[in-house]
């Protein structure tokens, strides 16, 4: 696209013709460049739908068939479990880590540091394969064979959980240190105790900064719990693999699970607004 | 009458900056005292010694009688504990320059926090307390605004409504109309002037000298960390004897 047509200069207006009692008319600049890349890009999007729909090697007839069938929709159930599960709790891990992250003791400041320094620079592959292999490490724990303790879903939990807390951390640390010191020193001069300052006081308007970064985290994180499928649990994305592994319909079962994962994350950003709107209580422009 | 508020020889530093050299001050129940003096002579650090949101080097403070932040035992003064130390700022009300009310609770909720956790008194109660002290700083219908949607004035209003929700026995004030619009002042002063008429011990930082001479018992002028002078207001500051005093008053008056 040539450049010079995206700082198209100003079309003069007119000069004022008949009664214009407000003045001359005024029009707007022409952006000449804008409208052909506009113009290109929908041509583009045609086409590129068009060969999805017309490319008989989608298998859109599979991917229907299978779309509701029960192994994919259990796959689904625990995704989504698994997300809501590891989202929680990392973020409870992850509160718990910021608070030590800030806190005035150096010790408690450095195992805070320490902790999101090591699991974030841990591949979360890496993290899961460890905590699969945890009885090569720890054959016995409290008498009671480690192999046995820990299920494939309980090593998910488990590993994605440390991963997340680590990232939750940061965020909420992020969060609490945006919140305006004065509002610290009033609720400690109306004599209220540190959890309730922390719960009432501080982490709600942190919440304004929080949420848009967790929403991301939240996306990332249904997402990101399909690599549990080299673990052998069975969410989505393992569901749909199990099946294509006994009939070969690799791409349209890939869809199936591409399409659950779209339609999830879609239904979350909408929450994400409402979430968003309801801490913005109290700031100027919101009610 | 008894000393509420005793302050002896008060250290503070901040790094290699000392703040307070030295202050030795008492205010006597039921009067108003008001502290001039420039930016960074201590004054601001020197009110928030008093309810113990800046920790003292050295020296001590008592209000009411009680030592602030400490207990004492033979020639030693060990540090209480965070819940006694925030049972003792229940009595002492303290309001910042910059309002610092919650953005995220309305006016009344602002107002009903302190009370109902810390002093656990029942919400209805509480709300109707509260009800009654934003009717005497007139804002009785602001009572569900959040703080955002009303005027500098206003909001100061409810910050000191609040301070006074926990019923304290001393109120201090930081500079309470430096971040007003001047138009706004006078309403916030009418507030505090009343709360002095009805005989409530305060202490007071602050530039205004009109509202000094017309409500304190005591004038203190501070610079450099120490008091300068302290007196009636007829004599600090009308008949300043320290060089200091003198010329602080003819740049602001």
């Amino acid at each position: 696209m040539p450049s010079d047509t995206l700082d198209a200069p100003a079309v003069s207006a007119a000069p004022p013709a008949g009664p214009a009692p407000t003045g001359p008319r005024i029009v707007p600049r022409r952006r000449f460049g804008q409208w052909t890349a506009a113009a290109v890009l929908l041509a583009l999007l045609a086409l590129a739908l068009t060969s999805v729909v017309r490319n008989r090697a989608f298998q859109w007839d599979v991917v229907a068939d299978y779309f509701l069938t029960s192994a994919v929709l259990r796959g689904l159930g625990l995704t989504l479990w698994l997300t809501v599960v590891v989202m929680v709790l990392g973020f409870a891990l992850g509160t718990l880590l910021a608070v030590l992250r800030l806190s005035g003791n150096p010790v408690l400041r450095g195992i805070g540091w320490g902790y999101v320094w090591l699991f974030r620079s841990m591949p979360i592959l890496v993290q899961l394969l460890f905590w699969f292999n945890i009885g090569a490490l720890y054959p016995v724990v409290l008498s009671v064979k480690t192999v046995n303790l820990l299920s494939p879903v309980a090593v998910a939990v488990i590993g994605l959980t440390l991963h997340e807390a680590a990232y939750a951390a940061e965020v909420v640390r992020g969060g609490i240190l945006s919140v305006d010191k004065g509002q610290l020193e009033a609720a400690q001069a109306l004599g209220l105790g540190a959890g309730r300052r922390l719960r009432r006081i501080v982490l709600p308007q942190a919440m304004r900064s929080i949420v848009p970064p967790a929403g991301n985290m939240l996306i990332g994180t249904l997402k990101g719990t399909s690599i549990v499928s080299v673990i052998a649990v069975q969410d989505l994305l393992y569901s749909v693999q199990l099946v294509y592994h006994r009939t070969y319909q690799v791409i349209p079962l890939l869809l199936v699970a591409t399409l659950w994962y779209v339609l999830v994350t879609s239904v979350l950003s909408v929450g994400q607004h409402y979430v968003e709107r309801h801490y913005a209580r109290g700031t100027a422009g919101a009610r | 009458m008894s000393a509420m508020v005793e302050i002896r020889s008060v250290h503070k530093s901040f790094g290699s900056a000392q703040v307070l050299r030295g202050i030795d001050l008492e205010v006597a129940a039921g009067e108003v005292t008001v502290v001039l003096g420039p930016s960074g002579s201590g004054k601001s650090t020197l009110l928030r010694t008093i309810n113990h949101l800046e920790k003292v080097d050295s020296g001590w403070i008592s209000v009411d009688g009680a030592l602030v932040g400490y207990r004492r035992s033979g020639d030693r003064l060990y540090e209480l504990r965070e819940r006694e130390i925030l049972k003792q700022r229940t009595g002492i009300g303290f309001v910042f320059q910059n309002f610092n009310l919650f953005p995220h609770l309305t006016v009344l909720e602002n107002l009903v926090e302190a009370p109902i956790a810390v002093q656990r008194r029942p919400r209805k109660e509480a709300e109707a307390a509260a009800r009654r002290l934003l009717t005497r700083v007139g804002l009785t219908e602001k009572a569900d605004a959040y703080p955002k949607q009303l005027s500098g004035g206003q909001q100061q209003r409810v910050a000191i409504a609040r301070a006074l929700a926990l019923e304290p026995t001393l109120l201090l004030f930081d500079e309470p109309t430096s971040a007003l619009d001047p138009e706004l002042v006078g309403e916030v002063l009418d507030v505090i002037k009343d709360l002095a008429h009805q005989g409530t011990t305060m202490i007071v930082v602050t530039h205004e000298i009109g509202f000094a001479r017309e409500v304190a018992d005591t004038v203190v002028f501070m610079d450099g960390g120490r008091i300068v002078e302290q007196g009636p207001p007829a004599q600090v500051l009308d008949h300043p004897r320290h060089e200091r005093t003198r010329a602080f008053l003819s740049k602001v008056l």
